[in-house]
């Protein structure tokens, strides 16, 4: 196949970019353990009141710097409706929906968690700054979408 | 001056036709979104917001570009391989009938109120089961049209043995195997998933199964829509700018590389959530930015061919070519500012696939923003470009100068609107507004209040860009109606429109390019190898299915 001189070089910028582009994200993700919210744990979506931990949804201790936060997602809000955790420690989020999909998003970070039935979603965050965190569903849900919310106070 | 035959043209037209009836209503469900966000405007009781958003996508995203699209492969097809037989005529009606009865049983269910899920209907949200069996006919009532005009094919390719095809029918092609092999995704969720489940005969469904197989086919589905674009740019625009395709051997590789790597990297849309591991989600970006590569060919052979073009009628220097360019002429003009758009459109796109960067933008309203300069402007602006010829062309009316300075506002206005509609758009996304919401402040939240303070990110800038749309869709629609009608009929050669197909030169283009069997081989190896362990995990490691709910 006949391919002009310029455009092999033009390929070939666009392939370094390519490689470049993919190495980033390859070491940011598996040498610096930067993956998005996920977890391959299922659970059945109508019994999560009996099943644990979520059937204590809230904000359990488990050593001395970390935390887990495990919420229920419901149309339309979340359980529990107060989540109060400390500044500069590791939290570890846990979510799953009681009914259809909804996401677990906290503005001004990335959390960014898909809630989906019948899975259970998980996220590690630390907060760096104190003060009132919104966190919102922004998987649309049914009529009361647009007012599905929680806040998260983060203290010292 | 070569004309089509009428039985084609009738098919073309009525495709059309009916695209921009979809394109009139669902451009207007728009204009009340923008309204309601602001705040300005309260819908009636018997109206719901999310109701007016799922006619909204599903009018614009998938029926006018379905209808519009075949109505132009219709006519190509027709133009470069020569009348239809009855037969593909045939098949090619009964497509339209079955895929137009879809259409008004998914659409009736909307109004009614039974359907207010969006055109992704996630599950477990149950529309009623009439919605899913009017999808089902859209998507069948397609794969009709598509054999029927592959069948046009396959006769040309056996009365000129040994031939390559014309690049028209050759990318035509390309876009049907896109379309044929994408839609296995949505049939196999549709007819085994949601219909069963939704008419009671199961009880519960596997929504991650669910998600995964929509997205098979929601990712392709934009190619779809855009390879007719990349049609338009790679054969329409050069015979317009006065040039030759740049190189026939290039733009059928980057077809076939579109077909190999459109379909396995539906992952990239399900980055945050849970049920699929880290490995294959990363798999999928890989595979998803394989797709810079024809991007960049594309750019390539556009720029390339202006440059030639340019340097032949006399331009010198580096960007001299720029001026030879022919502005003044609509056709061109319109598909010009398509293709800008979607420069930072695509790399908005790689941002979106990026395996931690979809965190920051996931289901936010930057997501919104990038399709509206996507699908919204590159594709639907190049679909505006072609009517604004297409139709004279298949009426035999005249494109009268008046008409041609209409155009020209109608497109100017279009981009005025996006460019200030869905750049506020990206910016609230950045700060963190959700997508597919009604107004919301979230209870008067310090946080959410201030995403709707900057000059551009408020929602008024948002409101003054959907109405400045929605006039210019006003003009368009007035545009299509006065060709279709009223424009003059051409009567001397001169004052007919052509269809503008440019020359490629055949010579060096390899004959492998077009063995399908090859390529339609290794898309279903690429297809495999992405989705089998990770869809058998989700099968045989299922958590208890959902039952339906309806929260609307």
């Amino acid at each position: 196949m006949h391919i002009h001189k310029y455009e092999k070089i033009w390929l070939g910028f666009g392939i370094f970019s390519l490689v470049l582009f993919l190495s980033i994200i390859g070491v940011t993700a598996f040498a610096f353990n930067h993956h998005p919210a996920g977890g391959m744990e299922t659970i059945d979506p109508e019994k999560l009141e009996q099943t644990a931990p979520f059937d204590h949804p809230g904000v359990h201790q488990i050593d001395e710097d970390t935390y887990e936060v495990v919420i229920v997602a419901k149309t339309f809000g979340y359980d529990p409706p107060e989540i109060k955790v400390p500044a500069g420690k590791k939290i570890i989020f846990k979510v799953a929906s009681a009914d259809v999909s909804h996401s677990f998003s906290i503005v001004n970070t990335n959390v960014n968690m898909m809630v989906i039935p019948g899975q259970i979603n998980t996220k590690e965050y630390t907060f760096d700054k104190p003060g009132q965190y919104l966190v919102i569903c922004n998987e649309y849900c049914g009529t009361g979408h647009h007012f599905m919310k929680t806040s998260i106070e983060v203290i010292e | 001056m070569k004309q089509i035959s009428i039985g084609d043209r009738k098919l073309a037209l009525t495709n059309i036709v009916f695209a921009y009836i979809a394109f009139l209503i669902g451009t207007f469900c728009g204009l009340l979104q923008v309204f309601i966000r602001n705040d300005a405007l309260t819908l009636p009781s018997w109206l719901d917001y999310y109701q007016v958003l799922t006619a909204h996508g599903v009018l614009l995203a998938l029926i006018f570009t379905t209808y519009f699209i075949f109505g132009f492969l219709i006519s190509g097809m027709s133009h470069s391989l020569g009348a239809f037989g009855p037969k593909v005529r045939l098949f090619s009606w009964i497509g339209f009938i079955i895929t137009t009865a879809g259409t008004l049983l998914a659409i009736v269910e909307i109004l009614a109120g039974r359907a207010s899920v969006l055109y992704t209907f996630y599950a477990p949200l149950q529309a009623s089961g009439w919605y899913y069996v009017g999808l089902a006919l859209f998507v069948v009532g397609t794969w009709i049209y598509s054999f029927a005009l592959i069948g046009h094919y396959v006769k040309w390719k056996k009365q000129h043995k040994k031939q390559l095809s014309p690049l028209f029918a050759f990318m035509t092609i390309s876009t049907l195997i896109l379309w044929l092999i994408a839609c296995l995704g949505v049939v196999a969720t549709v007819l085994f998933q949601f219909i069963p489940w939704a008419f009671g005969w199961v009880d519960t469904i596997n929504v991650e199964l669910s998600r995964s197989l929509f997205w098979y086919f929601g990712h392709p589905l934009v190619y779809f829509w855009l390879l007719p674009a990349y049609m338009a740019w790679y054969v329409i625009v050069p015979k317009i700018i006065g040039g030759r395709v740049f190189s026939d051997s290039l733009a059928r590789l980057s077809f076939v590389l579109f077909i190999l790597f459109s379909i396995p990297v539906g992952f990239h849309h399900q980055l945050t959530e849970p049920g699929i591991s880290s490995f294959w989600k990363f798999l999928q970006t890989v595979l998803t930015f394989m797709v810079i590569i024809p991007s960049l060919m594309t750019a390539f052979s556009m720029f390339g061919t202006f440059e030639k073009t340019g340097r032949q009628k006399g331009a010198t220097g580096l960007f001299g070519w720029f001026f030879k360019l022919p502005w003044k002429d609509v056709r061109f003009t319109s598909l010009f500012i398509a293709m800008f758009f979607f420069i930072p459109g695509g790399a908005g796109g790689i941002i979106n696939a990026s395996f931690q960067l979809n965190e920051v933008i996931h289901n936010t309203l930057w997501v919104v923003g990038h399709f509206h300069i996507t699908v919204g402007t590159p594709v639907a602006m190049t679909f505006m470009g072609l009517t604004f010829w297409l139709i004279p062309y298949l009426t035999g009316r005249r494109l009268t100068k008046s008409i041609q300075k209409l155009a020209f506002i109608q497109v100017i206005s279009w981009s005025t609107g996006m460019l200030l509609m869905s750049t506020s758009q990206h910016i609230l996304g950045l700060l963190g507004a959700p997508r597919r919401t009604s107004y919301a402040g979230y209870m008067k939240d310090p946080t959410a209040l201030e995403w709707f303070n900057g000059i551009l990110s408020n929602h008024v800038t948002m409101a003054i860009g959907g109405t400045i749309l929605f006039l210019s869709a006003m003009l368009l629609i007035y545009i299509v109606f006065n060709t279709l009608f009223f424009a003059p009929k051409a009567t001397t050669e001169k004052e007919q429109v052509e269809f503008p197909m440019a020359e490629s030169d055949l010579e060096q283009t390899p004959k492998y390019l077009e063995n399908w069997w090859i390529w339609i081989c290794i898309a279903f190896a690429l297809i495999a190898f992405a989705y089998t362990i990770p869809l058998s995990e989700m099968i045989h490691h299922a958590p208890p299915g959902s039952s339906g709910y309806k929260t609307w």
